[in-house]
């Protein structure tokens, strides 16, 4: 499978990263090399074999359902880039 | 030709724990802006989710009502996308391998059941909420709900009208607030659904379906569909075609309208998330959560009309939430009567009459009703005793209500004991027969109206307080005669 | 003081030679000078520092002092510390201040260490060089033309050049050995879920491991002694009783198999550290080791798959960093999409934007089954291998990056280069098993070489107690870069 300049853009999109022409065009570059180092995977035959996620077989512990967390926003929103009446500001979100 | 409506449901059921589903923060609705939004909430760089066990163990709670498997392994994906009420850039829920696999919940739809298939119920994270007020062209965000805890109900496309899906919703609605997982409360969004509608030609495949959202009453559900029904079916019908988008209801204008934000060609990316090991629930948890959990309505409806003989009618009413079930057994065991299907037809007649018109009327919920179940029983043992007729149980049920006392207290009060003195009834049935010699003719002609309008004189006669069996029983006995 | 390993250290300070304020002072001073020259600081902050070493001193004078009590540590800006700036190298959080500490800060914290920076990095500890940082590149303390290696390079350098007597770093594909092997130090990583990651920021969370730097193994160990420990708040903390990895440190090592990688030493090392490892082996069979030929035949897979599975979990955890809550927002734009896209050019560098990249692309529909699954199959296998090496051997023995220190900007323009030097370290990430890196020679450029350990799961007592011993009988350990 090799990377062409629409894959760029359409992940570049995805993963909302602003990428001009001229980047695109380097960024393909870089990546058409790196997806041959990772198409020698498809060499070794894998079937059967169960995907792994995680090092340790465990399984999830759990939390009890207790309230343990106090209001911190005001620390929180001293690092914030906009904040009016307690709310983080974006620009306006249409739906 | 005729088209057939298909119809499936999501379901997002907020579930009733404390804190939220992967951090110590409170779900208390309606607190100040971001005040419940911890450093997990709002996705400060090196935190991490912990679950929270309440919130499977509710799952299983949904799970074991429906007749679902319970994934003895589940897994916890990452559904990828930004916006600014998702703090962390992606929600954590289940995508393929869900808690909660298959089901079914059976509705009655009118007086038809109906069984609707459940596909899954997962758990997941709700995202904060954009306030959309302006800010100098800007919107706010607050991330007080992210991360409270959901489970989404997915049904098969089941449904095949408004009217169902109406049914069904409601049904959920009031079994997920029965085996308490949820506070059922629409306004404050505890539970939305989203449909998935498609119409076809018999026998066809399914069509292209759309998803209309923000149907946050079953009125708007049942309206919004039967919007998008006749959308899809004029706009195939004049040569178009239906394209697979999110659309968003419109009380306003009653209309659905494409959400154009939805259409960004979403590719969700979902992978299981690392830093979330598998849940794993074992045998003995579920059936911990079995030993503990009440018997379902559907349990209750069996028992109500094949053990006390009530009408399917009543069995439903009193089964609509644990409160009225709960409400009706406690009356029952008070009543303290021999005869159980006797004294539960009295009770069923009274909650479902005036019980349920007089909490309609002044917005009390049963809980708060000031008859409670014990009173209740007091009036219905009269009224299997014979001392009171319905129109008198209606007005000492008044009484009650208004805090006048107890059954017998205002019984005694106001004299009201029903005449079932089969003398004194006859003779007053003699005097209203000597007296309505025309309707007396009128009925002899084949006029049955006419005998009601004599049992009218005979009650007006004795101010109501005569016992209506005994005086249908002598009118019709004498009229015979 | 200079060349005092930890241990001597806290001698020194428990014998009250020497406070914790003029321990703080003399590490503070020597970071301003050549701390500056190497670049291997983000931040340092002499009023918390001395503060907290004040506090050490009252600590030490009322007898309540510990193993780390009154020590300096640097750790690296990946971990979340509160009120210090905490960047992770990246514009993105040039101006971050961390509203909490990390579990390991915490730990330390506790023990009284002192922090006496927050050390450079790779960009969202992304790269094997050092060259990746918003703040400049590291250099080696060696030869300041080289780099120190990545991602954990300025904890490295300080250790090495003696800015600090002990240092934290990450290890998500061998931030922690790779450096330390390029930088003349030790560095350990332990199994995946010994060390909390709450309060580490999130570069690829299923391979992503805290550990130690320190001048030697028995540091590491009084060092791991602090950091290990179950944390409820990371889902992925092993819940195991305490253990003193310092425990095993004087066992003999007669008997000992050495399991020797068929794979590790097939080709691609150097020839001047292929000739220190021979020679670490031979000194491994003097103390009574038998070396043992083992097998991983799908390392060799280990960078491809690394290279799926990181950059994926990494482009979903560099999601967050969105512009709205904290850290960078870009100075204009139009819409909110406008926003995000710009925000995230600007604020994230190339090879963070590139690894976004490659883990969007893997994650995407349609190549998801070919590149993800595929990729977590393959990790299967490899850790498979180890367990299967680990039945013919107690350790695993083999360089820790096929050559030494290179030339700033010799290999940043090629990534596949680049990602190539992490070959030997990465197989250990994706298994979860503990390794670490110990100097054992030097180049003919006087470089350091490292050689690597790989431990079996939880065998970091074990591994330590085999490093000790080579330290006892051999002192690369304790050279120093000259003109520091």
């Amino acid at each position: 499978m090799s990377l062409i300049l629409d894959d760029v853009n359409r992940i570049a999109h995805l993963a909302r990263i602003e990428v001009d022409a001229k980047e695109a065009e380097q960024v393909l570059g870089h990546l058409s090399g790196i997806f041959a180092l990772i198409g020698e995977m498809q060499a070794v035959d894998t079937a059967g074999v169960a995907p792994m996620s995680h090092a340790q077989d465990l399984m999830l512990r759990l939390r009890d359902d207790a309230v343990t967390e106090a209001d911190q926003h005001a620390a929180f929103q001293a690092i914030a880039p906009q904040v009016e009446a307690d709310l983080y500001l974006v620009p306006k979100v249409i739906e | 030709m005729k088209w057939e409506v298909v119809i499936g449901l999501e379901t997002h059921a907020q579930l009733s724990t404390r804190s939220k589903i992967f951090s110590g923060s409170s779900t208390a609705f309606g607190a100040s802006p971001n005040s419940q939004a911890s450093a997990v909430d709002i996705a400060l760089p090196g935190v991490l989710p912990v679950l929270n066990r309440g919130a499977v163990e509710r799952a299983i709670r949904f799970g074991l009502a429906v007749g679902a498997t319970i994934s003895p392994r589940s897994i916890f994906a990452r559904k990828n996308y930004f916006y600014p009420d998702l703090p962390k850039g992606y929600q954590i829920s289940q995508y393929e391998l869900p808690v909660v696999q298959g089901g079914s919940l059976t509705v009655m739809v009118g007086d038809v059941e109906k069984t609707v298939r459940l596909t899954r119920a997962h758990l997941e994270e709700d995202a904060g909420k954009s306030l959309h007020e302006d800010f100098r062209g800007m919107s706010g965000i607050d991330l007080n709900r992210a991360g409270t805890p959901l489970l989404e109900i997915v049904t098969e496309p089941d449904m095949a009208s408004a009217e169902e899906a109406v049914a069904y919703a409601k049904a959920l609605h009031a079994l997920v607030q029965w085996i308490g997982i949820c506070d059922g409360n629409m306004q404050e969004g505890s539970f939305r659904c989203d449909a998935n509608v498609s119409i076809r030609r018999p026998g066809e495949p399914l069509g292209t379906r759309c998803e209309i959202k923000n149907l946050n009453s079953f009125n708007f559900m049942e309206k919004a569909i039967q919007y998008e029904v006749r959308r899809q079916t004029e706009l195939i019908e004049d040569g178009g075609r239906v394209v697979q988008e999110t659309r968003l209801y419109d009380p306003d204008r009653d209309e659905t309208r494409s959400m154009r934000s939805k259409e960004d060609a979403m590719d969700y990316r979902y992978f299981p998330d690392p830093d979330l090991l598998p849940l794993e629930i074992t045998p003995q948890w579920i059936a911990q959560v079995k030993a503990e959990m009440r018997e379902l309505p559907g349990t209750k409806r069996g028992l109500y009309l094949t053990g006390y003989g009530l009408s399917a009618y009543d069995a439903q009413l009193l089964t609509q939430s644990f409160e009225w079930s709960d409400y009706f057994e406690t009356a029952l065991a008070a009543c303290g009567l021999a005869d159980k299907a006797a004294a539960a037809k009295q009770i069923a007649n009274l909650m479902t009459g005036e019980l349920a018109a007089t909490l309609n009327r002044s917005e009390t919920e049963i809980t708060d009703a000031p008859v409670k179940p014990g009173a209740l029983a007091g009036l219905v043992r009269k009224c299997v005793d014979g001392t009171l007729n319905n129109k008198m149980a209606k007005e000492v049920f008044a009484a009650m209500w208004a805090g006048e006392g107890d059954a017998d207290a205002i019984i005694e009060q106001r004299g009201l004991k029903q005449i079932s003195d089969s003398g004194e009834i006859e003779k007053i049935v003699d005097q209203v027969l000597a007296a309505n010699a025309k309707s007396v003719e009128e009925f002899r002609a084949g006029k049955e109206k006419a005998f009601n309008a004599l049992v009218g004189q005979v009650m007006k006669a004795t101010k109501g307080k005569a016992n209506p069996t005994q005086v249908n029983d002598l009118l019709k006995k004498k009229l015979a005669g | 003081m200079l060349n005092f390993t930890l241990k001597q250290l806290t001698t020194e300070l428990a014998a009250k030679r020497v406070s914790s304020v003029e321990v703080a002072e003399f590490f503070l001073k020597r970071i301003n000078t050549l701390g500056k020259t190497l670049n291997a600081f983000i931040s340092v902050d002499a009023e918390k520092t001395l503060t907290a070493a004040q506090a050490a001193d009252r600590l030490i004078a009322a007898g309540k002092a510990g193993p780390l009590t009154g020590v300096p540590v640097a750790h690296k800006d990946i971990f979340c510390a509160k009120g210090w700036l905490t960047t992770c190298g990246s514009k993105m959080l040039a101006n971050f201040r961390a509203p909490y500490d990390a579990h390991v800060i915490e730990q330390f914290n506790a023990a009284g260490a002192v922090t006496v920076g927050k050390t450079n990095m790779d960009e969202f500890a992304m790269g094997s060089s050092n060259e990746t940082s918003f703040f400049g590149p590291v250099r080696n303390p060696w030869n300041t033309q080289t780099v120190p290696g990545g991602s954990s390079g300025g904890s490295a350098a300080a250790v090495a050049a003696r800015l600090a007597p002990v240092a934290t770093g990450t290890d998500t594909g061998g931030s922690i050995r790779q450096p330390a092997a390029l930088t003349g130090i030790c560095g350990l990583k332990p199994t995946y879920g010994v060390v909390s990651r709450y309060g580490m920021i999130a570069f690829a969370s299923s391979l992503d491991q805290a550990g130690p730097f320190a001048k030697t193994a028995e540091d590491l160990g009084i060092m791991l002694n602090a950091m290990a420990g179950f944390d409820p708040r990371d889902s992925t903390s092993l819940e195991r009783a305490r253990e003193d990895y310092t425990r095993d440190l004087e066992k003999p090592l007669a008997g000992l198999r050495v399991g020797l990688p068929r794979e590790f030493f097939a080709e691609g090392m150097s020839p001047d550290v292929a000739k220190a490892i021979d020679e670490a082996i031979a000194q491994y069979r003097k103390l009574g080791c038998t070396m043992v030929e083992v097998s991983l035949p799908n390392m060799k897979l280990s960078v491809p798959v690394y290279y799926v599975l990181a950059p994926a979990e990494a482009s979903s955890n560099l999601s967050r960093f969105d512009g709205v809550r904290y850290g960078y927002r870009a100075p204009e734009y139009g819409d909110l999409s406008d926003m995000y896209k710009k925000s995230r050019a600007q604020g994230f560098g190339a090879e963070v934007k590139r690894r976004i990249l490659i883990g969007t692309y893997v994650l995407s529909h349609g190549y998801y089954d070919a590149y993800y699954i595929k990729a977590q199959k393959l990790r299967r296998l490899i850790a498979q291998d180890f367990v299967a090496a680990f039945k013919q051997c107690d350790v695993i023995l083999g360089p820790t990056s096929p050559g030494t220190a290179f030339k700033i900007g010799e290999k940043s323009g090629d990534p596949v280069q680049m990602y190539l030097s992490d070959i030997y370290t990465i197989a250990v990430n994706l298994a979860g098993l503990p390794g670490m890196s110990l100097p054992c020679g030097f180049d003919r450029a006087n470089l350091p070489v490292g050689m690597q350990l790989i431990g079996d799961y939880f065998g970091e007592a074990k591994m330590l107690n085999v490093a000790h011993q080579y330290q006892l009988a051999t002192d690369w350990h304790m050279r120093m870069p000259q003109g520091i």
